[in-house]
């Protein structure tokens, strides 16, 4: 039975889970020293006041969506994808190769190459610990988790050994070449005579992310491999019932996942001209508060990437007039996830009891 | 590799294994009772930062611990409410208290002490110090024994000491008590011990306090016995290696110890490329060693090395029947 509409179930909770997390986050600052109204003056100047803003702030909601979207089509199947930052540091590195290995006469080529190549790495990174659940049932958290420390490892000994140029102390692999620089929002908005800050590092690959969450609607909502995720991740002895194997529904559903975070090397990495250590900056457990905090929807997840993308920038910008660190969206990123997630019970029991009483007058809820 | 080398690396593997046994038995008990808690990592840094905070301030250590223990029972219960309480998802749970930590931690500490996220560093009573055993010095002169005795089992601070007793303990508890059975039950079959009159939410809880604790005490030994006060983000995973140690234990005590002293190990030799090179011969990449733990529990849990099965009814919020 559900006591709530739909809408109370899509909006009304997560965004009073949000005015929770908020408040608290608020409460937090003063304890700091700092009017929390003032803070948030700062933040929206800093991140959305000028171009320059708004381009870091999009930027950052490239990375969240791309690292949402793989949270969330494992929620659809039910599955728990810590591992988003390590296929990511994976995807990274696909993309990396691939812009290194060619000299790329234009950005149109090298694009798509890159995409393929952190889409690819990425997914393999995701196929492994899939593959344990599916076929020797060891817990997929547990191992996504294990497999963020290994890719971590990974980076740094390629880098260190293989990747970083010679004679360079800096563990980061040589600039990628003028072929592979992708188009800046600066470029992109020039062409239609609309001033853009050129040192933001927004780019083309925001409407690439766009696009992924269209396409990513498609998948779970219009194909019939998105029906069986969510089957799947609805009931599994259902969807065993109707012949759905579960085995490949785990395996599909991580490698669509892993290849979403691999993506987002295009933004992270590709966009940055160079690979260098820790590109994914945390990026890949943002992801799980965007996708929580979307209730796993293309739409929701855009939403939530977009107000992440603004706390970092504004974040940031805290931490540069105010001296508060820039760990305070780590706290955020917490408190979104602990009421948004592990908490909905808190606010949705006492909301499902009112619903009830609006319902039936005169009769005590549930 | 002489005698003193080794002793050297297994003096490092003994201290560095301390904070994984305390976190590893946090997790232990926990999960033994049907809680699944990777916030371990999280209660390990809040203990370590409010413990190194404290002893700098009131210069006393056992203060710090006491101020350590509450910050890790805090967010324990934090993390009861959502799980047992609330019923919600205790992986998504663990999740976020490791990020609440790890950013309450440094925003705290700025605020307290300016110094980019670190506490200052501890001396004198606001530390643990080394103990040493009686007749170390005595004994040192004698070959092996007496250089194991003097070098490898004296020398540690008492929370060392205290950690390996708790394996023991926690055996003893989990094992040979009513209240150990219990728990265990209600980690594999909570309906049954429901029906026979024992309270499953308050089990429930008292194991996630009893996790709390044992977590207190991992980061109060890292901050104020392993090193002198705190720095940023310094649990470094190990809450996650304690949980790769618990499922290579097979969530059992002895285990653990044996999965934490080889953990420790591994993190002994990272520190010492040089002994690993003259034993091996080989050129051992230091990220290979500290990638171990990590690799061995992905191969642990593919089934390749015996069966790791956890609790039955491990990540179940309990639903008592109406």
């Amino acid at each position: 039975m559900t006591v709530l509409p739909k809408w109370a179930d899509a909006i009304l909770i997560p965004l009073l889970s949000i005015l929770i997390s908020f408040v608290i986050s608020g409460l937090v600052i003063l304890y700091l020293g700092l009017n929390p109204f003032e803070a948030l003056r700062l933040m929206v100047t800093g991140a959305l006041g000028s171009s320059y803003g708004w381009g870091y702030t999009l930027y950052y909601t490239t990375n969240f969506i791309f690292t949402g979207l793989c949270a969330a089509i494992a929620f659809h199947a039910r599955l728990f994808n810590i591992g988003g930052e390590g296929q990511a540091t994976l995807g990274g590195l696909g993309a990396a190769l691939v812009c290194l290995a060619i000299p790329w006469p234009h950005w149109t080529l090298a694009l798509p190459a890159a995409l393929i190549g952190g889409a690819l790495f990425g997914a393999a990174w995701a196929f492994i610990p899939a593959w344990l659940q599916a076929r020797r049932g060891s817990h997929i958290v547990i191992t996504t988790i294990m497999f963020n420390y290994i890719a971590a490892a990974l980076m740094v000994y390629l880098l260190v050994e293989f990747l970083k140029p010679e004679g360079s102390m800096d563990p980061a692999t040589r600039r990628f070449g003028p072929g592979a620089e992708l188009p800046l929002f600066s470029d992109i908005f020039g062409l239609v005579g609309i001033p853009f800050s050129s040192s933001a590092p927004a780019n083309i690959s925001f409407f690439i992310a766009l696009l992924a969450c269209l396409l990513f609607w498609l998948l779970v909502w219009r194909t019939r491999l998105g029906y069986e995720i969510r089957a799947y991740g609805h009931s599994e002895t259902a969807a065993g019932y109707a012949g759905i194997s579960p085995a490949r529904m785990i395996i599909v559903a991580m490698i669509v996942s892993g290849a979403l975070a691999g993506c987002m090397a295009i933004n992270s990495v590709m966009a940055t001209e160079r690979l260098v250590l820790n590109s994914v900056e945390g990026a890949g457990f943002i992801g799980l508060a965007v996708a929580l905090m979307g209730r796993s929807h293309p739409v929701g997840v855009i939403l939530a990437a977009l107000l992440f993308g603004f706390l970092y920038q504004g974040g940031g910008e805290l931490a540069l007039w105010a001296n508060i660190p820039r760990e305070l969206i780590i706290l955020i990123q917490g408190l979104v996830i602990l009421f948004t997630g592990a908490l909905d019970n808190m606010v949705r029991m006492p909301l499902e009891r009112i619903f009830l009483m609006i319902r039936r007058p005169g009769r005590q809820g549930a | 590799m002489d005698f003193l080398t080794l002793l050297q690396v297994l003096d490092t593997t003994v201290r560095l294994a301390t904070p994984l046994l305390f976190a590893c038995l946090a997790g232990l008990v926990c999960e033994r009772a049907g809680i699944f808690d990777i916030g371990l990592e999280g209660k390990m840094l809040a203990s370590a930062f409010f413990s190194a905070a404290v002893a700098a301030i009131s210069g006393s250590v056992w203060i710090g611990l006491l101020a350590g223990v509450t910050a890790s029972m805090a967010l324990a219960g934090v993390h009861g409410l959502a799980s047992i309480t609330f019923r919600g998802n205790q992986l998504i749970s663990g999740v976020a208290i490791n990020f609440l930590a790890s950013g309450l931690t440094v925003l705290i500490a700025q605020d307290w002490f300016g110094q980019g996220g670190r506490t200052p560093s501890l001396s004198g009573g606001a530390r643990f110090n080394e103990i040493k055993l009686p007749f170390a010095d005595l004994l040192s002169g004698l070959p092996y024994i007496g250089q194991s005795y003097a070098e490898l089992f004296s020398g540690h601070s008492i929370l060392v000491y205290v950690g390996f007793l708790t394996v023991p303990l926690t055996w003893w508890v989990i094992f040979r008590t009513r209240f150990g059975l219990r728990l265990r039950a209600a980690g594999e079959n909570p309906e049954a011990v429901d029906t026979a009159g024992v309270n499953v939410i308050r089990l429930r809880y008292t194991a996630i306090a009893i996790c709390g604790l044992l977590c207190g005490l991992a980061g109060v030994y890292l901050a104020t016995g392993l090193q002198a006060g705190f720095v940023k983000e310094m649990s470094s995973g190990r809450g996650f290696i304690a949980l790769a140690a618990l499922i290579f234990a097979k969530w059992r005590p002895w285990y653990a110890l044996f999965s934490c002293l080889l953990f420790g190990f591994f993190q002994a030799l990272s520190f010492r490329p040089d002994v690993v090179k003259a034993v091996t011969s080989l050129d051992v990449p230091g990220q290979l060693l500290d990638a171990l733990p990590y690799i061995l529990t992905v191969v642990i849990l593919a089934g390749f090395v015996g069966k790791a099965i956890p609790p039955r009814a491990g990540g179940e919020p309990y639903v008592k029947e109406n």
